[in-house]
């Protein structure tokens, strides 16, 4: 795992990826730092961080695209995957070495809160939470885009893809609370999410008995539900649809709530993103 | 060493490998041998653990690549088609990250990278960025790469494809080499390098196995005929009559020779006839005199071409082929076509012809330092 997390570490500062992206975030952080901070005098760093949290949007793809689809390219995989090294330890190589790149530039952000004591009490410790919460935040982007990645062998469908993804999730508040909150319309849109995930079952095991069983399972669950437990499903698709939310939770930390659910949430995505990219590159075999 | 069992891999209806089973033994050079598509490929892959088969197990040394990968692949160096380089790296970083990943140790990593570089012959290029390197040099940090660490068991796929002819000969010497102190699988789809590397060949056609023995005992096993090849000055047409009077002639073709007002002749016959006094005689009782004649066998090409009879077409589709890779080839690739094309070339190949004929119908492989140098002066693309 060191080799691959050492030598993508050593390339993102060889092609000038890991520099730009770096760059890009501190000078985010720096125009809103001067602005919210020192010019305005406003004491939390948090403020500064909600509008940098934008710009991973853009910078994130840049450094995640490379990641899988690159090697698949130019079949540098077929070194790493018949080493004697386990699909879990390259890809988490990879994810830490990008995480790496995005926690140099969060230690140089940390500086901020220090500057900010000078001129008179900062909130130290909220501000050195709220970078930690985005910089859990910018991981499980980092875990969304090389999941992306995982997927294709073009860097350009990786990089807008990944960034697609994450302006969806970075909306998902504004379309959830635009979502009828009825009984009936959750029972509705639930009714279609469970045949499109029978779908994509059927497409990833090619079993048309299992993904039908599990299809008709979860819909005569539903039914049942909305049949007897009406008020349940009140609400339930809005609610669902925001939970996907990661900027959300990144709002009330900013509202000086130290949430550890928030942070459980990022580290969870991040796990469950790392797992399905190990899963993706182990399925690649098979097919 | 490697057991293969049954092993199968589809593609959705197209099978690529088809229940194929052998067993390496230690110490030997194997030689894959097919056409472009047969499933060579996909074999490798398969014993190497990169894409997982459809069907059947593969062992090395007793562990299965799938369920023991981690033991199964510490035994394995693998060179694929392609080289797994990273353009962005200098050779010996590259080759510092290939011994990390096979878990040498620290301490003992320096050492195997010099040993691997030294072996490779690319010490002198050791700091520079792969992405500069020609394609040769790139060829050999790919084999330094797999060959780092001493696994037992080295598998290399195509290692000499794209290389002049120059390189290849350096590269098979280099396999040679490594092979008294590895067992080897290198696969290929040029013949006379697989007969002249190998110890054991095994002829994949559409991904079954068509034929697994040594050189000697493959062209023994097709009984071969005898080949005669004659230039005799008169047109072609007297010299199909007069052919066609021979008695025991099992096969014959003529067309027309380089030199003027001669005709060049392949007859084929049962080697228990020896017809060479009766074709002389007929052809001097019309009057038509021998201006050449020499016997070969019928060679390993035919075999193999017998053998994956139906598959790609070797000769002409495939443009990589067509590339003359070594003098025999050349020689080889000259004789089939048809004469009146190459005429531009005649006088070069004329040589190689009557200085190879021997060798390169017996399927041998020596390649002395003259004509080597006449040949690339000849198709000398400048690429070392």
């Amino acid at each position: 795992m060191t080799a691959i997390f050492k030598r993508e570490l050593k390339s993102y500062f060889h092609t000038m990826l890991g520099p730009i992206f770096i760059a890009a975030i501190l000078v985010f952080v720096g125009i809103y730092f001067t602005a919210y901070n020192m010019v305005q005098g406003y004491p939390y760093f948090s403020v500064t961080l909600s509008g940098v949290s934008i710009i991973l949007l853009l910078v994130v793809p840049v450094i995640t695209m490379r990641s899988f689809a690159e090697e698949k390219r130019s079949k540098t995989d077929q070194m790493l995957l018949t080493s004697p090294l386990p699909v879990t330890h390259i890809v988490l190589g990879k994810y830490f070495s990008m995480t790496a790149v995005l926690g140099i530039a969060m230690l140089i952000t940390c500086i901020c809160p220090v500057i900010m004591h000078f001129y008179g009490g900062a909130a130290l410790l909220a501000d050195y939470v709220t970078i930690l919460a985005f910089f859990l935040l910018g991981s499980a982007y980092i875990a969304i885009g090389m999941f992306v990645s995982s997927l294709t062998e073009s860097q350009v469908l990786a990089a807008v893809g990944t960034f697609c993804i994450l302006l969806v999730l970075q909306l998902i508040d504004g379309v959830a609370s635009l979502l009828p909150g009825s009984a009936l319309a959750s029972y509705v849109c639930l009714f279609a999410c469970i045949i499109f995930i029978a779908f994509l079952l059927y497409a990833m095991i090619k079993n048309m008995f299992i993904s039908g069983i599990f299809g008709l399972i979860c819909i005569i669950a539903l039914t049942i539900i909305f049949f007897v437990k009406k008020t349940l499903l009140e609400g339930f698709f809005p609610d669902m649809i925001a939970s996907l939310s990661l900027i959300s939770r990144f709002d009330t930390i900013i509202n000086q709530a130290l949430d550890l659910s928030a942070l459980i949430y990022y580290v969870s995505i991040c796990a469950v993103f790392v797992f399905l990219t190990v899963q993706t590159i182990q399925k690649r075999r098979w097919s | 060493m490697i057991e293969v069992k049954n092993l199968t891999k589809k593609y959705g209806n197209n099978i690529a490998v088809d229940n194929l089973s052998f067993t390496i033994d230690k110490g030997k050079i194997y030689g894959f041998l097919g056409p472009n598509g047969a499933g060579k490929s996909t074999t490798m892959n398969m014993i190497t653990g990169y894409i997982a088969a459809t069907e059947g197990e593969v062992a090395i040394n007793g562990f299965d690549i799938i369920r023991e990968s981690k033991k199964a692949k510490a035994c394995i160096g693998y060179l694929p088609e392609i080289p797994p380089l990273y353009q962005d790296m200098t050779v010996n970083e590259y080759l510092n990250f290939a011994a990390e990943l096979k878990g040498i140790k620290k301490a003992e990593r320096s050492k195997s990278v010099a040993e691997a570089e030294e072996t490779m012959r690319i010490s002198d290029v050791s700091g520079r960025l792969i992405k500069n390197l020609s394609k040769g040099y790139k060829q050999r940090v790919g084999l330094a790469q797999a060959i780092i660490g001493l696994p037992e068991i080295l598998i290399l796929d195509e290692p000499t494809a794209g290389l002049d002819p120059k390189q290849i000969i350096e590269i098979r010497d280099l396999i040679k080499e490594l092979g008294e102190k590895h067992t080897i699988i290198m696969s290929s789809h040029i013949l006379s390098e697989v007969s002249a590397v190998c110890d054991h060949i095994m002829i994949i056609s559409k991904g079954r196995l068509a034929a697994s023995d040594t050189a000697e005992n493959l062209t023994k096993m097709m009984q071969p005929e005898v080949r005669l090849d004659i230039t005799v000055r008169t047109d072609t047409k007297t010299a199909e009559e007069i052919l066609a009077q021979v008695e025991n002639v099992s096969e014959y073709s003529v067309v027309e020779s380089q030199e003027q007002g001669a005709s060049d002749a392949e007859v084929k016959y049962k080697p228990e006839f020896d017809l060479r006094d009766e074709i002389f005689r007929a052809f001097t009782e019309k009057g038509c005199s021998i201006i050449k004649m020499n016997m070969a066998e019928v060679s390993l090409e035919d075999v193999f071409l017998e053998l994956t009879e139906g598959d790609a077409a070797l000769y002409g589709s495939e443009g990589e082929y067509m590339q003359p890779e070594t003098a025999e080839e050349f020689d080889e690739d000259y004789k089939k076509s048809d004469r009146e094309k190459v005429s531009v070339e005649s006088e070069t190949s004329e040589q190689f012809k009557d200085g190879f004929a021997d060798e390169s119908d017996a399927g041998s492989e020596t390649v002395s330092g003259t004509d080597e140098e006449t040949y690339k002066e000849e198709d000398d693309d400048g690429n070392i």
